[in-house]
């Protein structure tokens, strides 16, 4: 049931309600529990409400992580 | 190259896995609680990158999995004693009841409309007013908050032909049942779930039971990132909760969405396939809200309903077997023809050992 592909918010469509974005498909995405999400942001959906933004300095820091490990490898495997 | 990345760094943390297990006396067995990482388990392969010490299974994660029989009976009957439209998320109208499913029904006339959100619902019932709508309640703190917007809208508008038949859950409750599982030594927790009741929320892991959790995202490497935590605070007999999906959870989780769940619920028994009725489990209509409780408003004739002795969903869902040893599993019971509903949901485990186990009974 869980959707774990963050949507961008691209347009405030009325009070609470707004359009996300997932690959150029444009879903409806009610933002009830996510009242601070703005435009541009990131959300997590699931059965039409943002659950949460997505948090991008996090989301940075798990890519570099991912990259160190990578790194490791490579160094494991000339080593 | 982000694909060769992301396989180097899968490498790296399946190594570090096994090197700590292969310096470890005993074998891991680790639950994870959510459906979804069940199917993402499967689906990366992740279990073959292990050696036989780290073992996994899954826990009572899936709600269409843990909800009752009974449910499915008492659904099929508002829609065929009070001509109710029942609505539903999609898994539940496979699940078999004991006189056939809610796709069943539907195939004989009766009136049952699957949507993707609860929201959805008010508009289904404007439509058919003033035939009653009755939304099926299931599902877990993700999609509970969901439901409470949907239902003060409701209010707000005065619709009067909407009702949810409630069988929500939460997860903490039968999660200490589970942890005083001896042979278990810790848990993927759900992302998800999580995101709404916070990290913090589980500090009765390890204080009360000295288990390690560890809260995860979706994909491979999310999750192996997760079970590396896992398999490092075994080994080194360490018990905390880490949050491994930052972005997204938060310590204290999404206080909107849980503010939105206590104005509309109230904590209220419930019961579970697997774990029987756990106190405080569920959640029950508050007023003014309890207007939209289909069992208060429709009196329900409904025996209880025993399962199929053969089918062991009820075992599955706590860890103590895996689908391989049911009898039933890829012969009798096949996703086309569901004898139980791990093998019905897209998140049950039989599924999940039937699609990527390739249905054989040494799969
Ligand atoms: S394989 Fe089918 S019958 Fe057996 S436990 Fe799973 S759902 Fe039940």
């Amino acid at each position: 049931m869980c959707l774990a592909i963050p949507m961008k918010l691209v347009e405030i469509t009325g009070f609470g309600v707004g359009k996300v974005d997932a690959g150029g498909v444009k879903a409806d995405v009610s933002l009830a529990m996510a009242p601070d999400a703005k435009m541009g942001d990131y959300l997590i959906v699931h059965a039409g409400f943002a659950i949460e933004i997505l948090d991008h300095e996090e989301a940075m820091i798990r890519l570099d992580l991912f990259r160190e490990l990578a790194e490791a490898t490579a160094t494991e495997a000339i080593d | 190259m982000r694909i060769e990345i992301e396989k180097r760094a899968a490498t790296k943390l399946a190594g570090d896995i096994n090197s700590m297990l292969s310096g470890y006396g005993a074998s891991m067995k680790f639950m994870e609680v959510c459906g979804t990482h069940t199917m993402a388990i499967h689906s990366s392969g992740i279990k073959s990158l292990f050696t036989s010490k780290l073992v996994l299974v899954s826990g009572p994660g899936c709600p269409v999995c843990v909800t009752e029989k009974l449910f499915i009976d008492q659904a099929i009957f508002l829609g065929k004693k009070f001509g109710a439209c029942l609505v539903t998320f999609g898994d539940l109208i496979r699940v078999p009841g004991t006189e056939g499913s809610l796709a069943d029904l539907r195939s004989q006339g009766g009136s049952v409309k699957v949507v993707y959100s609860p929201m959805d619902v008010i508009g289904i019932a404007a439509q058919v007013a003033p035939q009653p709508v009755v939304f099926l309640g299931v599902g877990f703190e993700t999609t509970i908050p969901t439901v409470a917007v949907t239902l003060k809208t409701a209010l707000s508008q005065n619709v009067g032909n909407l009702f949810v038949l409630p069988a929500f859950k939460t997860i903490h409750r039968p999660l200490k049942i589970l942890a005083s599982q001896k042979d278990l030594s810790g848990f993927l927790l759900p992302g998800h779930v999580s995101a709404i009741i916070g990290a913090d929320s589980y500090d009765y892991l390890p204080r009360d039971h000295q288990k390690p959790g560890v809260i995860a995202g979706f994909d491979g490497l999310d999750i192996l990132l997760a079970i590396r935590s896992l398999v490092k605070m075994t080994v080194k007999n360490e018990a905390r909760i880490e949050n491994e999906y930052r972005t997204v959870v938060k310590p204290e989780g999404n206080v909107v969405a849980r503010a939105l769940i206590d104005e509309v619920f109230e904590p209220a028994d419930a019961s579970w396939r697997g774990l029987g009725v756990i106190p405080g489990s569920g959640l029950a209509l508050r007023t003014p809200y309890d207007a939209f409780d289909a069992l208060k408003r429709f009196p329900m004739e409904v025996p209880a309903a025993p399962d199929d002795p053969r089918c062991k969903c009820a075992r599955i869902l706590t860890g103590e077997l895996t689908p391989n040893q049911c009898g039933l599993f890829g012969g009798e019971c096949v996703p086309e023809a569901p004898v139980g509903p791990c093998m019905v949901s897209s998140e049950g485990t039989c599924a999940a050992y039937y699609k990527y186990g390739g249905g054989s009974v040494d799969a």
